[in-house]
């Protein structure tokens, strides 16, 4: 029998970093449905969790999972589920109601190439939008995207630890390449990591409405069970989870819903820059796209071109006040990624009428050479 | 006479189970689901399960309002995936005592996939379904149980397709209980429910109910108390009953009672319990 | 009921009567009490409540054999917990 945590230096797939971080961070719930190229997680967790008094769950499909991982979070256990494109698509509308219901969870979307059933086993980075916008009706979401097998470790605890924060469901973005890509991971000892636990309601069973937020936008969680007779619905409801479908409900609801996102930008945000102080054009990048990127400004550097590289491991909510910062500074910002303009858009936005934005597009099936990259990164430099 | 009365003995009895101010509520006269949750919440008094564990997983559809009406853990959730959220909710705390009632589209039509794996998996979990043969709150179409013939908004000219027979779906599938009533059939109902709270795996309760608005209405059964008095004459109570031979048509006897009893089938929990037993010690 | 009264001490026979509550406000006409009260002891009123339902009463005819037993079946049917029964035990 293994502990939970394991502290030490490990070889490890991505896929198999991302179950470890999970276990780590207290995950003791999941659910998913086999897929490629995200199967690994469910088999690696469903090894763990036996070990560890973990409930792991093969369900029917992915509609049941996230289905599932909700109900497990509100009687109060860290849940997450995994999957790849067409899996996250059809988990779509309970990505809603974990929004709605503001339930604390994590789902892993190791991203393949589409639409549809695409390139299975090859890498992407097309569903960046469709995790923004993939349920319907506005909300804000949040999504952390790993660059490798050690970050992917660490990124994992912390997309747990932003839902359990903020009360939201996390999207783990991340891709075949980071997935299926082994490499060094150091599990530091337990009691290094730092764990976040939900706000539990501090007022009496009667006196608690599941829905009145503190001053911080967020209302603390009762689980059920634990006596406080709550109701909740995917519905737009009032402070008591009462179902309350007018105009000025949901103006007030949803707002919220949003802000409590949009106002802790500085908190939630995770951003790397590097040598940007003097930098005239800035690679923004994300994913396992970064590493690429980062190698193209070091051979920017080499030739005495002063760029400079940001990459995204928060990819939602965008990090529009550093973008909005460096395009003060900044003739050209670079976006490389495996889609045709996703994140792009998103920079383009915040620089405009500040410095212009080009994008290196890729369908997905192999990453953006440094060289493809750097070869920009040149032209742009001599405009 | 004693005329000292404490204030509950002064309310319905429902009462201390409603959130009272959120009525009254929005099912339409006649409607079958108010007695089948009254004949539900009654139940875990009788056979001594405190209140604070009892949770109510509801879908979409007018029974799916339901969880929002009484007094204990409700949770609204989306078409079709009340089965799996209560799953989650019954294997994370494993002594919540998890119901899920919903109406007969949303656990056999969209759901369907879901009642049929949670009946293999054998998932502690009761659940009641009102199957009122009809889409109710979105106005009246087709349903997988609504009967030949039957007139819908989606089927003008009589439905031509055949329906579910739930309760033998379920006992094909394994669930351990399955049983079947009216929302007139309350005594025995109340009296099902408690048994099937006595007991541990995948139960199944299934209530015809009327709703005489958007079934009634257009199946010459207008009146609020029509469909209730097809059931009264139309009942007939066969316990044991091979769920193969209960379909329900009209014209012909609707066979109620409770048909499937199984023992001896671990949970799914329990499984897993055992596996974890066998894992952990290497 | 003949044959209980034999095999019980009669003298601790009592029978069960109820007084009937309506919760006005909650009645939606649908008819189900009055239509199930196996001793026809409800009837529909002239009383209307906010919504214009007709709001059903109670009319015992003790020679009829009209008195509410207390069975409870109109509060369990009630689809709108608008009914519901307070049992008292005759001297």
């Amino acid at each position: 029998m293994r502990e939970a945590v394991q502290t030490g230096r490990h070889f490890w797939y991505g896929n198999i970093a991302i179950a470890e971080g999970a276990i780590a961070a207290g995950c003791r719930f999941f659910a998913g449905y086999p897929i490629t190229p995200a199967s690994e997680i469910a088999e690696h967790v469903s090894r763990r969790f036996p070990e560890i008094g973990g409930m792991f769950v093969q369900f029917e499909d992915e509609l049941a999972s996230i289905a599932a991982i909700l109900g497990a979070s509100w009687a109060g256990a860290k849940s997450m589920t995994a999957t790849s494109g067409p899996g996250f698509s059809l988990m779509q509308e309970n990505i809603g109601l974990g929004i709605m219901m503001e339930v604390p969870t994590v789902i892993v979307n190791v991203q393949r190439g589409g639409p549809s059933t695409g390139l299975p086993t090859l890498t992407a980075q097309g569903d960046v939008m469709q995790t923004k916008w993939g349920s319907h009706g506005p909300y804000e979401i949040i999504a952390l995207s790993p660059d490798s097998p050690q970050e992917a470790f660490n990124v994992t605890i912390r997309c747990f630890n932003l839902a359990e924060k903020y009360r939201v469901p996390v999207v783990l973005l991340t891709s075949e390449t980071v997935g299926h890509s082994a490499g060094k991971v150091v599990v530091p000892p337990e009691d290094a990591i730092e764990i976040v636990e939900r706000k539990k309601p501090k007022v009496p069973v009667g006196e608690y409405a599941p829905y009145k937020p503190d001053e911080d936008l967020i209302p603390p969680m009762a689980c059920a069970g634990e006596g406080y007779a709550f109701t909740t619905t995917g519905l737009t409801h009032n402070e008591k989870g009462y179902p309350d479908t007018t105009a000025e409900t949901q103006e007030k609801l949803i707002r919220r819903l949003n802000d409590k996102i949009r106002s802790h930008l500085g908190d939630i945000v995770d951003v790397t820059e590097e040598n940007m102080e003097d930098a005239d054009i800035a690679v923004v990048s994300y994913g396992q796209v970064s590493r690429p990127a980062k190698k193209a400004v070091e051979m920017a550097r080499e030739n005495g071109i002063k760029a400079g590289s940001i990459k995204l491991t928060t990819i939602w909510p965008f990090a529009e006040h550093i973008i909005h910062k460096w395009a003060k500074q900044v003739e050209y910002f670079i976006v490389p990624e495996l889609n045709y303009g996703q994140i792009y858009l998103e920079v383009k936005r915040e620089a405009a009428g500040e410095a212009k934005t080009l994008l290196i597009p890729r369908m997905g099936g192999e990453l953006i050479t440094p060289t493809e990259i750097y070869n920009e990164i040149e032209r742009m430099s001599k405009r | 006479m004693n005329t000292q009365t404490t204030a509950e003995s002064e309310q319905h009895p429902i009462e201390k189970w409603l959130r009272s101010e959120r009525m009254p509520h929005m099912w339409c006269a006649g409607c079958g689901v108010g007695p089948t949750l009254y004949a539900w919440i009654r139940a875990p008094d009788r056979v001594g399960i405190p209140r604070e564990k009892v949770v109510y997983v509801s879908g979409i559809g007018c029974c799916g309002r339901g969880s929002g009406y009484l007094n204990v853990d409700g949770f609204h959730t989306t078409h079709g995936r009340a089965i799996p959220f209560a799953i989650g909710l019954k294997l994370a705390r494993p002594e919540l005592c998890v119901s899920v009632i919903s109406g007969d589209g949303d656990l056999f039509s969209i759901g369907g996939n879901h009642f049929i794996h949670a009946c293999r998996r054998n998932v502690d979990l009761l659940v009641i379904c009102t199957n009122n043969f009809i889409y109710g709150m979105t106005g009246g179409q087709l349903a997988p149980t609504t009967l030949l013939g039957d007139r819908a908004t989606t089927a003008p000219y009589g439905n031509v397709e055949p329906s579910f027979s739930t309760p033998h779906l379920a006992d094909a599938a394994g669930a351990v209980y399955v049983a079947r009533w009216t929302s007139i059939h309350l005594r025995r109902l109340e009296k099902s429910i408690a048994e099937a709270l006595q007991m541990k795996g995948f139960r199944y309760i299934e209530v015809l109910s009327p709703c005489p608005v958007n079934y009634g209405r257009r199946n010459k059964l207008p009146e609020p108390d029509d469909i209730a008095e097809w059931f009264r004459q139309s009942s007939v109570i066969r316990n044991g009953a091979n769920t193969s031979e209960i379909s329900i048509e009209k014209g012909k006897p609707l066979i109620l009672g409770d048909f499937v009893k199984r023992t001896g089938k671990p949970t799914f929990y329990e499984v897993m319990k055992e596996l974890e037993g066998r894992v952990k010690p290497r | 009921m003949q044959t209980s009264n034999k095999v019980l001490p009669s003298q601790r026979v009592k029978a069960s009567r109820g007084k009937i509550h309506i919760i006005k406000e909650r009645c939606k006409q649908c008819n189900l009490c009055i239509s199930f009260c196996p001793k026809q002891v409800l009837r529909r009123s002239d009383d209307i409540n906010e919504k214009g339902y007709h709001i059903p009463e109670a009319i015992e005819e003790p020679e009829k054999d009209k008195i509410c037993m207390a069975c409870g079946f109109c509060e369990v049917v009630c689809p709108d917990f608008a009914i519901w029964i307070e049992e008292r035990i005759d001297k």
